[in-house]
Order: structure tokens, then sequence, then C-alpha cells
């Protein structure tokens, strides 16, 4: 349970960062929080030959609020976006989903560039940075590129960052005053990895559904919308039967893998359940903040 | 690319245990929990699972409760750490130590170090916390012996201490 030898090298710049990177690339790492990566080099499931740590890379630690944007520096630690002010007023679906991640210690060290990056199928980050429409920032020797979730999330820890490339921010759309919010998972211990989890964003300002965004983890290799979920929710008031409707739809169309942890069956069932809660719980918000 | 950027194997980190500066120079895959056991002799840093799950390694980096299996020795260059060690003042057990005493919080005491450290953080921001708070808070650390219920009544009876001014520790805590 020792980590296999490798060079460790600490620049303090993006600039530093990406001339390591054209230079090791491929046999190298980049280490952020090191709450997944560590524990793969202590099992050596990772055998990189190069270790790029990025926590001397002040520049990308930073909240920022503009232009109907949150930008947030991939370095952010998990826990100083689930206290920030900016992330709570402008994104507090973040927030309430921070608290799902991991325990206090984990999300201490962790951060939201590394988890996204890491892209963890049942991790909470990603499934928020789809319901959110969130776009990612990547910057190679050629300069920098921005990619929606949809393109950036590829598979099982699996992103469209390339071997020469750095996640440096994510930038999520301001959520507005009219819109609710909710994030539910169901895992065996609290602070473990979701079983399924899910995420709703919704517009509801007259009582009937605007842009209703929902998002699951834990049902497939990346974070998983169903377009048609969303679409049958657009411009109805949610009552039983409309809910009952999305369930159903969810659990039909999701194919989760069974696992050691649960079954596909109970997977699909329980994504069911969960995007009634979320529904349910985000339009509440709406009137409660109305 | 700055000369420190370049990669090594091995690397010298300076930084403060204890209140004490310490320098080490190690192999650039050291964790920063075998630096500390092995390099600095403070074996009260318990290893269990080596992989960010039973909290036994935790401590304090800059005051911020963190699974020591998870930095690098290197990493700590700059800051400022806190283990086991650091609590009691002489043969003067810290409030919370005295706590898990009186309230049988330990059985075998492996996982012990780890929650202390955990709890130090937690009552510092939360001085007064609800039994819910509480095992939210101790739920990243694994305990086999306990059934946690007389950890949860420490946590309780060292908020209390922690809150009497006359028992309070000296600054710094």
């Amino acid at each position: 349970m020792k980590p296999a030898p490798f060079d460790y090298a600490a620049p303090e710049s993006v600039e530093e960062t990406l001339a390591l990177l054209a230079e090791y690339g491929a046999d190298a790492k980049l280490l952020a929080g090191g709450q997944s990566l560590m524990p793969l080099l202590n099992m050596r499931l990772a055998r990189p030959a190069v270790i790029i740590d990025l926590n001397r890379v002040a520049a990308l630690d930073y909240v920022k609020a503009a232009d109907g944007e949150v930008r947030i520096g991939a370095l952010v630690r998990q826990r100083a976006a689930e206290r920030s002010p900016v992330v709570a007023q402008h994104l507090p679906l973040v927030s309430d989903a921070l608290q799902w991640v991991g325990h206090p210690q984990i999300r201490n060290r962790g951060t939201i560039g590394g988890s996204l990056a890491h892209a963890d199928p049942s991790a909470e980050l990603p499934a928020v940075a789809a319901a959110l429409g969130a776009t990612f920032v990547v910057a190679g020797s050629d300069g920098e590129r921005t990619l929606a979730s949809e393109d950036f999330f590829q598979g099982y820890l699996s992103t469209a960052i390339g071997a020469t490339e750095v996640l440096t921010e994510v930038r999520f759309p301001a959520m507005a005053a009219d819109q609710g919010w909710a994030f539910v998972e169901i895992a065996r211990r609290h602070g473990d990895f979701a079983l399924v989890g899910a995420a709703a964003v919704v517009h509801a300002a007259d009582g009937r559904l605007r842009d209703v965004r929902l998002a699951f983890t834990g049902v497939g290799p990346t974070p998983v919308r169903i377009a048609e979920a969303e679409a049958a929710l657009e411009g109805r008031a949610l009552d039983d039967r409309v809910l009952a409707d999305v369930a159903r739809l969810v659990s039909d169309r999701l194919e989760p893998e069974s696992d050691i942890q649960a079954s596909a069956a109970y997977r699909k069932h329980v994504a069911g359940v969960l995007a009634r809660r979320v529904l349910t719980a985000a339009v509440l918000r709406v009137r409660g903040r109305s | 690319m700055s000369k420190a950027a370049a990669p090594v194997s091995e690397r010298a980190a300076a930084f403060t245990v204890n209140g004490k500066q310490v320098q080490v120079t190690v192999p650039a895959r050291k964790t920063l929990a075998d630096a500390l056991r092995e390099d600095l002799g403070l074996t009260g840093t318990h290893l269990g699972c080596e992989h960010g799950v039973c909290g036994a390694c935790t401590i304090l980096m800059d005051g911020q409760a963190v699974r020591s299996c998870l930095l690098l020795a290197v990493q700590a260059d700059g800051h400022d750490l806190r283990t086991v060690e650091g609590l009691a003042d002489g043969d003067r057990l810290h409030p919370i130590q005295e706590a898990f005493w009186e309230a049988h919080g330990l059985q075998c005491g492996f996982c012990t170090p780890g929650f202390l450290m955990t709890i130090t953080e937690f009552l510092a921001e939360n001085p007064k916390p609800t039994e819910d708070e509480i095992r939210e808070a101790i739920a990243g650390n694994l305990c086999r012996c306990t059934g946690y219920v007389n950890i949860i009544k420490a946590v309780q009876i060292a908020a209390e201490k922690l809150s009497v001014p006359s028992t309070r520790p000296p600054a710094g805590d």
C-alpha cells in the first residue's frame, strides 16, 4: 500500500504546468486534491512516471461572479466552495450537492476541478454540472478551449481533457431568482459514493414548469440527462399524475449496470423515485422564494 | 520553466508540526502519514486503510482536518501541521482527550487519534453541536469497537468542557 516510485514536480503557474505536460504528457498525472488519485497511487492501480502537483498553482483558486456566470477555478477546495457566499447566492444547487461529497476531511482537500476531471460515474459534481449546463475551460499549449458538459464527459473516468492539457476553470450560468433546485442521493452510508443521485433545476414562476433540467449520477458511465422526461414536463403543473409519469419515464429510459452495490433494476427504480423527490423539492423552493 | 518545477524523485520539505519547525528529505512517493511516523517518530498518527476511508490518519493541516495518507510528505512544505501528540499539554490531557476518557469513548484506541483531530476541528467551528451534527461530523472516521455511542457522548462532554473558560486549553487551541 505504498505508491510506486515517481518523479514529482510542483509548478507554480499554469504556464509551468503546460510546459511539464508538453514534456511528460502521457507519462504524467496531474495531482489536485488527491482524494481519488492518492488512493489509486497507494494501491498501485495508477503508476505514473511523473506526478505534476497543481496545489501550488495559486492562480487557479478563485470564485468570481460576473456577467450572469460564476467562474470557479479548478483548484478551489470543495469545502471552500460549499462555504462560499458567492456560490450560495448564485449556485445553491452546487452548495447543496457538495454536502453529499465524501466527508469534511475529504472536502477540505478535494477540489472542484479534480472531481470533475476524475469524472467518477457516481460522483455528485458531474451530475450537477450537467444539470446546470456548466462549461469547462481546458488549457493546452495552443491556448484555451471551452467545452459543454455533454462534450466534456466522454465515458467511465474519462473526459475530453487531452494528455497535454489541464482543466483550469468551470463556468456555471448563475441561477435565476425564479429557479428552484434540489439534489438528493441514495448511498449505502452517508459519505459513500451514490448508488443513484439526482439533480433538478426548474423554472416555475407561474406554477407551470419551464426549462426543466434533470441529471442523474450512478446510472451510466457519464452523468445522464433524459431529454424526453425534461420535455414531457414543459408547461405542466407538477401534480401526482405528472410525477408518476416522469418517474416511469426515467425508470424506463435509464440503462444502468448492476454491480456489487446494487442491481440495475434497483437503480432504475430508485432513479424514478429520486426524480419525483427532486422535482417536488425544486418546485417547493421556487414557491418558497417567490 | 523555473528550476523548482523540474521533476525530482526526492525532495526536502520544511514545515511545522505541533509548533516545532522541522525538515525532512524524503522520496517524492512517501505519504505524509509515513513521514510523520517514520521520519519524525510521531507514531500517534495511525494508518488503517491507507486509501482515505477509515480516517485513522486524520491530522490538522493549517487547522483543517485532512487524511495524511492522501497527502505526499513533500506537499506539506510550508504548512502548519498538528498531530495527536500536539493535543496534550505535558501530562495534562486536552479537554477532548479527557472527555474520551470519561465517556469511555475508546476501547482498543486505534482509531482514537483520528477521531480526536477530526473533533478538534469540528468543535472549533461548531462549539455547541447537536447530536445529529456530531454524528455527521464523525461519519468520516471508522471505529470497530465502540459502536460510536460513547464517542458521541465524549464529544458532548468535550463541548461542555471547552465552553467553560477555566478548562479551556492555552491560546492556540
